[in-house]
């Protein structure tokens, strides 16, 4: 009699083959996977392990990293083919940071990039506290604070001049609103009041500026055709980048503007800057405004209020694809919560709009990072200027030092370009909860 | 006339109506009925074509110098880094041929070679910032040419380095001669005069060349250097700088023919003549310094010398440095601040340097060259 058997258990899983598991398996199915994926791979692995080869040999197995001078760096007197000359770097590298900042005074710039880490770091790591204050130190403190060390001269008077105008500005903000409130119903006089006590308080911190009190302590001024090397370019771009958010909020807005003066002018100043290169603008400001003008401003500040609207222009543009890509329905639902333009646009609008196109809004920032370089056509040496003005030194010229200098700046663009993006990437992530795979 | 470079519009200008009244208040008043008239009737032609703006610029035009004293520099447009004549040694101080000469302007008019701000300029705008006022004074090698000295709105004061095209080839081509390169294929770069005068040279000569041209010096030297091509041409004194770039420069040899003139000098604006004088002259100190044989070294012995020209020289009979804007002692200061003209090339550019300069067309015209000062006297 035959019993049949009847299995009551499920047999165990057997391991997937060999050939789809462990490294493998992976490099089978994502590198191997039909013939011209596997041509496609060797050839790829080919030309980046070349690349990657070509680099670590010059920069590092290749390199010298010690010497006086050429001699150092050259095949005959080594004995054998010399990849980076490191020593060029070291023997410049005061001149690639600070330009002809003088010597004795660049722990000034020291401590103004100390103090930018120690406010910057905080407020970009979400999870640190006190944001409005360390916001309200960043953007409103930093600037005097790094005028005061860059520039130097009376280390008051900077900021008694930036309270003054604040005070006097919010004065007549003040008054303006006690004016309005006159047309609409009975005068709030509490606003003129404050008002004039700000306008009061403003005009007596701009008095004392000009009485000389607080002319000491003041440190040596060191002008800014005096910076330079990494120290402009890292002025430029921030100042760039700080402004340009602001600048192209405000011009994006216009021009959606329903007023048509707003909107014809918003649209006038980007159509106008953005149709002429940077370099003309730098060019126009550094050299054709001193022939308009009776009193021209520090080339630096020109430098900067040119790269400011420039930037500015571009990004309105970034901002409008966002604000476009916002449905009617979000501006229509604000209005009928009875949410007026400004709380609209801040509460509803711009967060939406700015989340989408953060990928813009840095690949802006890069590139206006990496466009700080223009600046050496207006007699301005950053980082490029500095590291090519140091080729043409006899002691240090060899076959060899065109290569390290430009690998250097490599290095360093790299590095501020590649944090900027992986920064960008991961606040990305964070904000983009909605529309997460 | 003074000339508005940049818009090429001439004004009349003997310091009286663009003058800030408390600087010249004399001459405003001396200006005669009919010239008033022809400057009213100008200001308004310029008024109308340039606006409001260019009497503000104009306004600061006439006295470079007391402008210069008032600010208590000189601001001095250099190059952006060339071997020898003007670059920022590690520690960032300029050195170079270019930037003695900004010191000895310096020198001259404080007793202090330290007060000069030099921007580094372009070959592209540097001309521009001259023009605007955004320099006093060019020194920034730059070669004299009609062109230049006219339309330009420039005046060129002298010319501090007598250069000149010339070649760089290998010595394993076993050439003595440029008339020898028929053939060869020559490394330029790209929009100089220099690639126009190697046209000129080689069909004036009727020899076949091929150009292989770049933008940029740094660019044209690598290829050479890799072998793309058997001839780099530039400057002669681009030549030395560039030769040590090369990776065995000792392979490598400068052709005796120079196939081009490329007088280099400090350049001024158009429109204040004492300026230009002033510049013109201190160049002119120092070639007088070195035709005495006064150095930095023997200088005080100098000043108790009893020939008659060192004592005018050093101003210790007559006084020409006033006429200059400058006090008596002007050509003392400049020496024992900075140097004779010998001194400069030799700490900058001349045999015990890297670059090797021999002094050639820069000797002295009582030593077979061509540097010769007219007298001071």
């Amino acid at each position: 009699m035959t019993t049949s058997f009847t299995r009551s258990d499920l047999l165990l899983p057997l391991p997937p083959p060999a050939s789809l598991v462990g490294p493998w398996g992976w490099a089978r199915a994502n590198l191997f996977s039909s013939p011209l994926q596997a041509l496609l791979t060797l050839v790829g692995g080919y030309i980046a392990v070349l690349a990657i080869w070509t680099f670590v040999d010059f920069t590092v197995i290749r390199a010298v990293w010690t010497g006086a001078d050429r001699d150092a760096c050259l095949d005959d007197k080594v004995g054998r083919s010399v990849g980076a000359c490191w020593p060029f770097v070291w023997a410049k590298f005061g001149q690639f940071m600070y330009g002809f900042y003088p010597v004795e005074e660049r722990w000034r710039v020291n401590l103004t990039y100390g103090a930018a880490i120690a406010l910057l770091v905080p407020l970009l790591i979400p999870s640190v506290p006190q944001k409005p204050l360390n916001a309200v130190l960043f953007f409103g403190a930093f600037p005097i604070l790094a005028f005061n060390l860059l520039y130097g001269g009376s280390i008051i008077n900077p900021w008694l001049s930036v309270g003054g105008w604040l005070a006097i500005l919010g004065g007549l903000a003040l008054v303006a609103g006690y004016l309005m409130s006159r047309v609409e119903g009975p005068p709030n006089v509490v606003f003129l009041q404050w008002g004039g006590a700000a306008i009061a308080v403003g005009t007596l911190l701009l008095l004392l500026v000009r009485t000389g009190l607080f002319a000491d302590p003041a440190l040596p001024i060191v002008e800014t055709r005096q910076w330079g090397g990494l120290l402009v370019t890292l002025v430029v771009a921030t100042t760039g980048i700080v402004a340009a958010l602001p600048i192209g909020v405000a011009l994006a807005l216009g021009r959606r503007s329903k007023m048509p003066i707003i909107r014809l002018l918003s649209v006038a100043v980007i159509e106008l800057v953005r149709g002429v290169p940077l370099i003309t603008v730098l060019f126009f400001a550094t050299y054709m405004l001193p022939l308009f003008l009776e009193r021209s401003p520090d080339a630096m500040v020109r430098v900067l209020v040119g790269v400011s609207v420039f930037s500015g222009a571009y990004m309105a543009e970034t901002i409008r694809g966002g604000l476009q890509a916002i449905p009617k329905g979000q501006f229509e639902g604000a209005m009928a919560l009875g949410l007026n333009y400004p709380r609209m646009m801040s509460l509803i609008v711009m967060p939406q709009a700015l989340k989408l196109v953060i990928p813009g809004i840095v690949n802006a920032f890069i590139g206006l990072f990496k466009d700080t370089t223009l600046v050496s056509i207006v007699a301005i040496f950053d980082l490029l200027g500095g590291i090519r003005a140091g080729f043409t030194d006899p002691q240090w010229a060899s076959p060899v030092t065109l290569y390290t200098g430009f690998a250097f700046a490599g290095i360093i663009y790299f590095a501020f370009c590649y944090f900027m993006s992986r920064y960008s990437i991961f606040v990305e992530n964070r904000l983009n909860t909605g529309r997460r795979r | 006339m003074q000339k508005c470079g940049v818009f090429g519009v001439n004004v009349p200008d003997d310091g009286a109506f663009w003058v800030p009244a408390k600087d010249n208040k004399s001459t405003t008043f001396r200006v005669g009925k009919a010239a008033t008239m022809k400057r009213i009737v100008s200001t308004l032609a310029l008024g109308a074509a340039l606006g409001f703006s260019a009497t503000a610029a104009l306004a600061q035009a006439p006295s470079t110098l007391r402008n210069i004293q008032n600010k208590g520099f000189v601001q001095c447009g250099v190059s952006q880094g060339l071997a020898g004549f003007s670059q920022p040694d590690s520690a960032g101080n300029w050195t170079g041929l270019d930037v003695d000469f900004c010191r000895a302007l310096a020198a001259a008019i404080f007793n202090d070679p330290s007060k000069v701000r030099f921007s580094p300029l372009s070959a592209k705008d540097r001309f521009t910032a001259l023009q605007s006022g955004e320099v006093d004074v060019l020194s920034r090698n730059s070669t004299w040419t009609i062109q230049r000295d006219t339309s330009l709105g420039l005046n060129f004061a002298g010319i501090n380095y007598y250069d000149g095209q010339g070649f760089l080839v290998r010595k394993s081509l076993n050439v003595k001669s440029a008339r020898e390169l028929s053939g060869a294929s020559v490394c330029v770069q790209t929009g100089t005069t220099t690639e126009l005068n190697v046209a000129d040279f080689f069909r004036a000569n009727n020899l076949k060349y091929e150009p292989v041209v770049f933008a940029t010096a740094d660019e044209t030297i690598k290829a050479y250097d890799s072998g793309r091509c058997d001839v780099f041409t530039t400057d002669a004194s681009g030549l030395y700088a560039e030769r040590v770039k090369l990776a065995k420069p000792d392979d490598h040899v400068v052709l005796p023919e120079i196939i081009s003139k490329e007088p280099l000098g400090p350049v001024v604006r158009h429109g204040d003549d004492q300026w230009f004088d002033l510049v013109k002259w201190t160049h002119f100190a120092m070639i007088t310094a070195e035709e005495l044989n006064i150095t930095k070294a023997n200088l005080d012995q100098m000043l108790q010398s009893t020939n008659p020209e060192i004592r005018r020289v050093l101003g210790v009979e007559g006084n020409f440095g006033e006429a200059l804007g400058l006090s008596r002692d002007w050509v003392v200061r400049i020496v024992r601040h900075v140097g004779n003209y010998a001194e400069i090339f030799d700490r900058n550019v001349g045999p015990s340097t890297r670059l090797g300069i021999s002094r050639g067309l820069n000797a002295l015209w009582t030593k077979g060259g061509l540097q010769y000062a007219p007298p001071i006297r």
